[in-house]
């Protein structure tokens, strides 16, 4: 493969087609698919197995029996695997058989492990939920990302950014506002989201004003955010005695709230999550449907060609670097005082690098950011759950660190074998100097 | 620092002497660690602490005595290694970020070699290499994996090596802490910790400092060394350089792309496995998950704060691990939480990187440098 892709010439580009990724993602579906029905199939309990939808009792629940789901999913993955196959003008439906078959790969997980464990039944909705909850701030630092980095600035202090606004809007809500009083806790919030501006400001200057090089000026925010919030956390939130106190509270969606079983867990939830759909939202349609979001790209793909249209590249970086370190300070606001009320050193672990990883993964796009995010908050949601369902082959439970790194091999696996080479906006990186 | 231009440069013996004369490169460095010291003790007064008092504890926790002496440069040993997986990734334009994962893997190699029956009765002098090669062979298979899946499928080396960082540490959490299977865990240890090794397989001690310092120094000292030989003499060298500078030019050249990111990959990932394998036999001569921690991180700033030179992380690994080391006693005595430390530590980072800021206030002279050409291009140069 890799011979061939020294020098792409159009000759090479039809040679590649015949056997290209799309036929290999499709080999392996067809294998996966014949293992899961002569193999798993026979050997999985037939005991029957429930996903519940609702808390008991009298539940909306949906029964089966394992060995005959796992040959349904098994014969949706070799159909995926021959559709691969077809001539080339049903491209499209080789592609709809593969995203179907990847879909279909969240129930197997979820037939298998419940087969194999000794529990019968398990609430399907509670884990989407939860999903959707812990992919909250993976999505805002993804969005963080898409703002700073299609207008042409690299961003990696999107960890930093989340940490340093986690930690000082708390730290107001420690001392002014006693972690007790919701009027403080939002004007807390409030200077969280301002902490990332300027933290993003900070990550602005060096880049643009000062252009260094822009891996280093995120490793400058990520170190500076780590020592400044340890330092305000051990000498002021800890010395306030306010370590603890209350986060957002949990309200409904006005008439959504009421449909049956989904009313209850999807819409019913907590502030910054419900922000975080409309910033993914509004995100895409500023970025891919205004002459703004236009302008933005175009400085990250070409900022010298921008600027002969008359855009100002520079404004236009400042500003949507600092926007996003505004969508990046919420995300922060939801680690103190939403997803719990408190400051824990380094306490954002790592979230603000999986974010990056999602804006890659989406293409420095924002659905697929937002699809990378949600991905993440899947996995670690199921991680936690089959942890708790106590999973065992042949008597040798397996190890709940399996679990726990599923999300991360699910990932890796996705990013290698279907998405491939991701490529970043052109302009990315490099200094710009107007060209006076 | 500017050692690829010299190379272009006639180098006659004049040039050298004014070379060596030229404070400039020296002093901007120097200006910049005054500089994140000032901002520091800006902070310190802010809470009320008398700068003075806290740095001159500082200072003495650093260099005061010489187990302090002894116990900076351990310190900063490790860092060593965990830099160069970055900086040597660098080169070749690529951007590891998963020396905390590597760390890991050539750490729990080492101690699972260093465990094995046959080596309390093999001598020193064969079985500390072994356990340094193990520590260096698990970093390498653990660079190599986002090296095949950049070079093969063009997984991006940022997520691929975040994901295998958060793997690494669930695989060796599991192999340390199981008790059914038991795998490498010590059971008569209160915390999960794996057996000790082999006392043949241990590194000599040089000062029993806390943490001590161990003859690591030197194999660490011999990697950068050899690194910076590797990437200045030899030809895999300057393959490296060339495709960490324009890979559509290396490929015209005719050397193998694909095959210099995954040797480049897998020899970081050794680069940190080495550095695991040396803490697992000089500090600790066991294996515990925790004492890697951020040194993987850090390793990221130390080689920035180097441009990505080899030898030019030693002395900034140096500064990293001794003002970590003198941390404690600052808190101790003037009562200042270590996390001021880490704020000087970005700072000096800030200002070396922007130079154009130090040359400022203090009137220095000259263009500001262009860093680190490499890479530079964003993060899918391909």
């Amino acid at each position: 493969m890799s011979a061939q892709s020294i020098d792409l010439t159009a000759g090479d580009l039809v040679e590649a087609r015949r056997f290209g990724r799309r036929q290999i993602t499709g080999m392996v579906f067809g294998v996966a698919g014949i293992a899961l029905i002569a193999l798993v199939a026979p050997n999985i309990t037939g005991d029957t197995r429930t996903f519940a939808f609702e808390p008991p009792p009298d539940a909306l629940d949906f029964s089966f029996d394992p060995p005959t789901m796992v040959t349904i999913i098994g014969l949706i993955y070799l159909l995926a695997g021959g559709l691969s196959f077809l001539p080339q003008q049903f491209d499209r439906w080789a592609g709809r058989g593969q995203l179907l078959a990847a879909a279909a790969t969240i129930p197997l997980i979820l037939v298998v492990a419940l087969g194999l464990s000794a529990t019968p039944a398990t609430n399907v909705t509670n884990l989407f939920d939860e999903s959707l909850v812990l992919a909250t701030p993976i999505a805002l630092g993804a969005m963080t990302g898409l703002w700073s980095e299609r207008s042409g600035i690299i961003n990696i202090g999107i960890e930093g950014t989340m940490l340093g606004s986690a930690g000082v809007g708390f730290m107001i809500f420690a001392t002014l506002g006693e972690a007790s009083s919701t009027t403080w806790l939002w004007i807390a919030i409030l200077v969280a989201v301002l902490t990332g501006g300027a933290l993003a400001l900070l990550l602005a200057v060096l880049s643009i004003r000062y252009q260094i090089n822009q891996i280093v000026a995120g490793v400058v925010i990520n170190l500076f955010a780590l020592g400044l919030t340890g330092f305000l956390r051990s000498e002021v939130i800890v010395p306030s005695g306010n370590s603890k106190g209350i986060s957002t509270s949990e309200f409904g969606i006005p008439l959504l709230e009421q449909i049956p079983i989904l009313g209850d867990t999807f819409f019913t939830g907590k502030p910054i999550h419900y922000m975080m759909y409309a910033v993914v939202f509004l995100t895409w349609l500023v970025m891919f449907r205004t002459a703004w979001g236009l302008r933005v790209r175009s400085c990250g793909e070409d900022p010298h060609a921008a600027e002969t249209l008359g855009i100002d590249v520079i404004k236009t970086r400042y500003r949507s670097v600092v926007l996003g370190g505004f969508i990046a300070g919420l995300a922060g606001a939801w680690f103190s005082m939403e997803s719990q009320s408190g400051f824990e050193d380094n306490m954002t672990n790592a979230a603000g690098f999986i974010a990056l990883a999602a804006m890659i993964f989406g293409k420095w796009t924002p659905g697929g950011a937002f699809a990378g995010a949600l991905l993440f908050g899947f996995a670690r949601a199921l991680g936690s759950r089959l942890q708790f369902l106590e999973v065992e082959i042949s008597g040798f439970g397996i190890p709940s660190e399996f679990f726990q790194s599923l999300p991360f091999a699910v990932t890796l696996v996705v990013v290698a074998g279907a998405l491939g080479r991701s490529i970043a906006p052109a302009a990315e990186g490099q200094p710009y100097r107007p060209s006076k | 620092m500017g050692t690829d231009q010299r190379d272009l440069e006639p180098s006659g013996f004049r040039l050298k002497v004014q070379e060596a004369f030229q404070l400039q490169p020296v002093l901007v460095p120097l200006y910049a660690i005054l500089l994140s010291f000032i901002v520091g003790g800006i902070l310190i007064a802010l809470i009320g602490v008398n700068p003075f008092e806290a740095y001159w504890a500082l200072l003495r926790g650093m260099f005061g005595s010489k187990d302090n002496i002894a116990a900076s440069v351990a310190r900063s040993v490790p860092f060593m290694g965990s830099a160069l997986a970055l900086a040597f990734a660098f080169r070749a334009g690529l951007f590891n970020i998963g020396a905390e994962g590597q760390l890991l893997v050539g750490g729990v190699t080492a101690a699972w070699v260093g465990t094995w029956a046959w080596m309390t009765d093999t001598p020193a002098i064969i079985a500390i290499p072994i356990i340094l090669l193990a520590g260096a062979f698990g970093g390498f298979m653990w660079g190599w994996v986002p090296g095949i899946l950049r070079a093969k499928t063009g997984a991006h080396e940022v997520i691929s090596t975040i994901m295998l960082n958060s793997i690494a540490l669930f695989l060796v959490r599991w192999i340390v802490n199981s008790r059914d299977p038991v795998i490498l865990r010590d059971l008569e240890a209160s915390v999960p910790r794996t057996e000790a090794i082999s006392d043949t397989a241990e590194l000599p001690t040089i000062i029993d400092s806390q943490p001590p310092l161990h003859w690591g120094l030197f194999v660490m000292l011999g990697v950068c060394f050899l690194i910076a030989f590797v990437l200045k003499r030899t030809t895999f060298g300057f393959e490296t350089i060339t495709v960490g500078t324009n890979p559509h030019a290396a490929r015209y050249a005719g050397m193998s792309v694909d095959r210099i990111i995954i040797l480049a990959m897998a020899i970081s990932g050794a680069c940190a496995g080495i550095a695991a394998a040396s803490e697992v036999s000089g500090t600790n001569q066991l294996f515990q998950p925790g004492t890697f921690a951020l040194i993987g991180f850090d390793g990221i700033a130390v080689a920035l704060l180097a441009r990505a030179n080899p030898i030019g992380i030693i002395p900034s690994a140096l500064l990293w691990g001794s003002l970590l080391s003198g941390a404690p006693l600052m808190q101790q005595e003037a009562d200042v939480s270590i996390d001021v430390v880490r704020i000087i530590q970005s700072m000096v980072l800030l200002f070396v990187a922007a130079d154009a800021i130090v040359r400022y206030i203090f009137r220095v002279r000259g263009e500001a440098e262009a860093h680190i050409k490499a890479s530079t291009t964003g993060w899918a140069g391909q």
